[in-house]
């Protein structure tokens, strides 16, 4: 590791101030991702800006159908919270399911969806849930925030400080394990709002998370799994790695969106997922 | 995670042989306290960090350190023309495997440091040797190698295509040697009577053995003695010392001690030489500081010995009721791009000569040609060897009974060795002892509900699985080895092993071992063994090992040999105290040494009721005033170089049973059962954990694990746990176990055989002939290791019937494990 100077802002505006004026400089929340980087020698950040002691960044609330995470908060905490269990479980399931204990009690959700990893849960949540991502300076839809392999929205020194997501009617997630890293090779969200809306959002597939289009549609006039499972999906944008090619992760993506459909559908079964 | 189905405790002294005492270093080890080699803090020590070669095979052009060598903190760069001038030697293999033509195998040269080509992608070019490990990395970053890059193999069958590329300008055609064994004529004669021939390709995939605890050498010289002491996580202390002496770096044997502490894990990836051992030696010494280096799990990947690696041709004559007739199988086995320490001997006298399996097929015959390529040098892991015959032979069993519409259990039932023909002579050389094999395969079979099989696939499939279940019996020479068969086939080594047993004035005992503990738990069961012999208490014995300064000599733990070897020694030393305490007893109670018997840590004399403890014989012997001084020495320190008479032969059956979904391709295994003869059992529970631990491994390489080169670069693309899949508690069913030991190894003093690598050796096996049995009833007959969802899904498009979906009533998303987020990773 190359060495860095440490900060340990109170604010997230003194955190983007520090960001700001340190070119080189980088957040660390959870350091799950940022650590073994630099371990490694691929990120060398002249100053690393500590999250962690910004209270503002923490906690979970639901106000008028809306759950807001704060982007400091633990995978853990949102696996345990009997607030998000009670409005989202899914999400609380798909935070569960990330990584082992240790990564779980360390890796945040800002941390997550900030890093933008193909393969990772969190960006499925948040695209197939139709979030907002709030930082001090706006706010960012879903659909507007991941735009590449580890490429956001975000501004230089802009932070993600919390995320806002309305609380649907019914929602799943399911995640088919790459067999080493066991993130996600491919992780289907659906979601149904109360107003009918379907969205269903794919990671580990491609560049970036994206919804998919005639999935939804599908589904939207048939929430079942059976609505889903003949539907083609294109292999043009999916990846191709040793772990499954691009036809593989195709015809995974309505087979694991079926799933997610059923898994949905139970009211008990959500919960496990 | 594992069940003790079966096995119940033995034996009737207290902590001795038999019974499940619980492990003494487990105290140091789950409290953190172990003492592994990077613990070390040496004053004065440098870090050194190996600059590792980016290119498959290429020419070094230019080198240069200049500007490394002046940044901050650095002591020292060393590269190959720095060693060549210090006129040091190559790492040598102890196995010289002859061609079918009577010549030796190539042995092309193999230095530390690369001295003009680059050979594999992690080849070492040069040490930097630095205050810090940072600075050691930075200066890295300076040195300037200027490389011209050649064309790179990787696979072993292309390595001797005519127009490969070639690693070795000494090793023509890429081929280290081309080996046979067995009767060719009788094969081919046993091939013209079959009724049916049943042929396989199929490839033991490469692997990463991947250890816990990462290889770590420190090495410190002492330039007033003109010593060195070398600290290594290594599996055999001896071993390093001896090639590092002799061949290497030409320093007597005195002068070099070599250290080998806690280790966290070897399953034979740690019992060979390597450079960073000689590098580290060799810089200690030229820049006068002690040097201390770490794998990080890169490196790992990258230097750490692999395995396996056979691509491999069998046929299997039967006539037509079943009865195997004869065998022929042809492997090439890649060795990578230079010849580890072991490396020869794997593939060939490791392998070969297990095919006979556990069955009476009278005709056999292998070739084997081992070929460089530009990867990284294969060895030995868990098992070496056995688990590729196993493979083949279990694989072409499974495939003929398919195709002649016999029973998988039936034909080898028809075929087993029966227990009335022991010992038993086989067609390749091994002389198989003792063993029930249709004990082990009836009690597996029974267990495992065999004759309810059909019933279970047909509920499987209206859940939309498919189930299969997959049967291994193997059998393994173990108890390496006796040292005149490892002459006679070309080894370098012997293969006793040495245990000495000293009584201290108190009566306690310190027991030296040349074997080697890194995880099996031998503090615990040689204490046990002393114990039971000796009658000294459990608490009073203990376990030194792993120091060539404290231990005679020994030839470490591999192959599955310290109970069955190094346990024998213990044994005869143990009988060599005895003998000499009757003498000094019969002296003291002054009666006859005849009339002495020893029983329960008493010597008594018949007809008297004199008794004297071992402890006070003990006591007697180191202050020797009522003593036959003009009889014999005092003390009570015995020795023992155990040669063994023969191989043991621990076999067994093991039983997968496991379902596919057909969907996904993702394969769960289910049952695991397994019914072995390891002999006499000295520590059941420990026993249990070798199964356990061996069967892991053995399903890593069936489901998840393998080694990914790039074909045209020859870059290693699974070089993290990223992309490397290792197997998780999660990926395992409970174990059932249970263990037949009525058939005692016949010809060592405890009646072992050795159970390390008995889990490896089937599981794998075991795992796939599942997935094909599952697989076939929808057409699908063939397919490699890893059975990973992507490639179990790929081969299930080449169903011929269509594959099975849920009914309504089953729920679609049931037991859909690897889907479900927290099913994983709890
Ligand atoms: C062994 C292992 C297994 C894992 N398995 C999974 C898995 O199954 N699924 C999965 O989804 N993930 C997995 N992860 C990733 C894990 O969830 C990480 O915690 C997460 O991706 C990053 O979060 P972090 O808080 O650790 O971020 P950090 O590592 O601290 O930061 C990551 C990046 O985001 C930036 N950043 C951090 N916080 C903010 C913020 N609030 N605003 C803007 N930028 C910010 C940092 O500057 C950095 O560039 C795994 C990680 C490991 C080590």
């Amino acid at each position: 590791m190359h060495m860095f100077e440490y900060l340990q802002p109170r604010t997230a505006i003194e955190a983007e101030a520090l960001l700001l004026a340190n070119e080189e400089a980088r957040a660390i929340s959870g350091g799950m991702s940022l650590l073994p980087a630099m371990k490694l020698r691929l990120a060398a950040p002249s100053h690393l800006i500590d999250l962690s002691g910004i209270e503002e960044m923490r906690g979970t609330s639901v106000d008028d159908n809306v759950l807001t995470i704060g982007a400091m908060t633990r995978h853990a905490e949102v696996a345990r919270s009997s607030v998000v269990r009670q409005a989202i479980p899914g999400l609380a399931a798909l935070a569960s399911g990330i990584g082992d204990r240790q990564v779980r009690n360390r890796g945040t959700i800002g941390g997550s969806i900030a890093n933008s990893d193909p393969a990772a849960c969190y960006p499925a949540s948040v695209l197939g849930l139709g979030a907002t991502v709030m930082t001090p300076r706006r706010r960012i839809a879903a659909d507007d925030f991941f735009v590449g392999v580890f490429e956001t929205a975000l501004e230089p020194g802009e932070l993600v400080t919390h995320i806002a997501f309305p609380i649907p009617e019914r929602s799943a997630y399911v995640k088919f394990q790459q067999p080493a890293s066991r993130f996600a090779l491919v992780g289907v969200l659906v979601s149904r709002s109360r107003d009918g809306t379907v969205r269903v959002a794919v990671t580990g597939a491609s560049s970036h998370v994206f919804r998919v289009p005639s999935l939804e549609q599908a589904l939207a006039a048939e929430f079942t799994p059976g609505a889903v499972e003949n539907i083609a999906i294109d292999t043009e944008e999916l990846n191709s790695d040793i772990h499954g090619d691009a036809d593989y992760r195709a015809h995974l993506i309505p087979v694991l969106t079926a799933r997610a459909v059923d898994l949905a559908s139970k009211p008990d079964a959500v919960g496990k997922i | 995670m594992g069940t003790m189905t079966s096995k119940r405790e033995s034996g009737t002294v207290p902590n001795g042989i038999g019974r499940s005492v619980k492990r003494t270093e487990d105290a140091r080890f789950l409290l953190g306290k172990g003492r592994y080699t990077d613990d070390l803090r040496i004053p004065g020590q440098a870090y050194i960090y190996v600059v590792r070669s980016p290119h498959a095979h290429a020419n070094i052009t230019s080198l240069d350190a200049s500007e490394a060598k002046s940044a901050s903190g650095v002591v020292d760069v060393l590269i190959g023309s720095d060693y060549l001038d210090d006129g040091l030697g190559t790492l040598p293999c102890i196995w010289q495997v002859r061609n079918k033509n009577g010549s030796v195998m190539a042995e092309p040269a193999r230095y530390p440091v690369a001295v003009d080509r680059v050979r594999y992608v992690g080849d070492a070019v040069a040490v930097v040797i630095a205050e810090t490990l940072d600075q050691a990395k930075d200066a890295a970053d300076l040195i300037v190698v200027e490389y011209e890059p050649l064309a790179a193999v990787v696979a072993g069958p292309d390595a001797i295509m005519p127009q490969a590329p070639i690693v070795h300008n000494d090793a023509p055609g890429n081929l280290c040697f081309d080996w046979e064994i067995g009767n060719r004529a009788a094969t081919e004669d046993a091939f013209s009577r079959a009724h049916h021939i049943t042929r396989l390709d199929v490839i033991n995939s490469r692997i990463v053995p991947n250890p816990m605890e990462p290889r770590s050498v420190v090495a410190i010289y002492d330039d007033i003695a003109d010593e060195y002491t070398l600290h290594t996580s290594t599996q055999n202390p001896h071993l390093v010392r001896s090639l590092l002496c002799k061949s290497v770096l030409r320093i007597p044997e005195h002068k070099v001690r070599v250290v080998s502490a806690d280790v966290g894990g070897g399953f034979g990836v740690k019992c060979h030489l390597y450079p960073e051992e000689v590098l580290l030696t060799w810089a200690a010494r030229r820049c006068g500081r002690p040097v201390r280096w770490t794998a990080d799990r890169s490196e790992t990947f990258l230097s750490d010995a692999h395995a396996r690696d056979h691509v491999t041709h069998g046929e299997l004559a039967l006539d037509s009721d079943g009865t195997f007739l004869g065998l022929r199988v042809s492997t090439v086995a890649n060795l990578g791009a230079y010849l580890s320490t072991w490396s020869a001997s794997i593939p060939t006298y490791a392998s070969a000569p297990n095919l006979a399996g556990q069955y009476t097929t009278p005709a056999i015959y292998a070739e084997v040609k081992g070929v460089f390529t530009n990867t990284v040098p294969v060895d030995a892991y868990r098992g070496a060897g056995r688990p590729e015959a196993n493979y083949i032979v279990e694989r072409l069993i499974d495939a003929a009974a398919r195709e002649m519409g016999l029973d998988r259990v039936e034909i080898r039932r028809r075929n087993l060795v029966p227990s009335a023909a022991m010992p038993y002579a086989t067609p390749l050389g091994p002389v198989y002892d003792s063993g029930d094999f249709r004990k082990c395969l009836d009690m597996a079979a029974g267990n495992a509900d065999y004759e309810g099989l059909a019933e279970r696939k047909q509920d499987a499939l209206r859940r939309g699985k498919l189930l299969g279940l997959g049967v291994s019996c193997y059998i393994e020479a173990c108890g390496v080895s006796p040292s005149r068969a490892n002459g006679i086939s070309g080894g370098r080594i012997g293969g006793f092993e040495m245990a000495e047993i000293r009584f201290n004035p108190d009566g306690s005992a310190t027991v030296f071992s040349g074997t080697h503990s890194h995880g099996q738990g031998h503090e615990t069961v040689f204490a046990q063994i002393v114990t039971d012999k000796l009658g000294v208490p459990f608490e009073s014995v203990m376990l030194v090992q792993g120091d060539t300064a404290r231990i005679a000599f020994g030839h470490g733990t591999v192959g599955s040999r310290s109970a069955a070897v190094g346990g024998s020694a213990i044994v005869v030393a143990g009988e060599r105290i005895v003998a000499k305490g009757k003498r000094i007893a019969a002296h003291i109670m002054e009666v006859d040494v005849e009339d002495v018997h020893f029983e329960d840590g008493e010597f008594r004399s018949r007809g008297t009721n004199k008794v004297m403890t071992i402890a006070e014989i003990a006591h007697a012997a180191y202050l020797p005033i009522n003593y036959p001084l003009d009889q014999m020495d005092p003390g009570l320190d015995e020795i023992c170089f155990y040669d063994p008479t023969n191989f043991t032969f621990p076999n067994g059956t093991q039983i997968c049973e496991l379902e596919i979904d057909p969907q996904t391709g993702h394969v769960e295994l289910k049952r695991f059962v397994v019914a072995d003869d390891f002999g006499r059992i000295l520590n059941p529970m420990i026993v249990h954990g070798q199964v356990h631990g061996g069967i892991a491994q053995g399903v890593g390489q069936a489901l998840l694990e393998t080694v990914v080169y790039d074909a045209d670069s020859g870059q290693l693309l699974t070089g993290s746990f990223m992309d490397y899949a290792m197997p998780r508690s999660c990926d395992l069913p409970s174990f059932e176990v249970s263990y037949h030991e009525d058939s005692p190894c016949t010809h060592n003093p405890l009646g072992v055989k050795g159970c390390g690598e008995a889990g490896t050796i089937g599981a794998a096996t075991a795992v796939m002939n599942a997935v094909l049995d599952a697989m076939s009833s929808v057409g699908v007959d063939h397919m490699d290791m890893p059975a990973s969802p992507s490639r179990v899904w790929r081969a299930l498009r080449a169903a011929t019937s269509k594959l099975p979906r849920p009914t309504a009533s089953a729920s679609a998303t049931a037991g859909n494990g690897n889907q479900v987020g927290n099913a994983h990773g709890e």
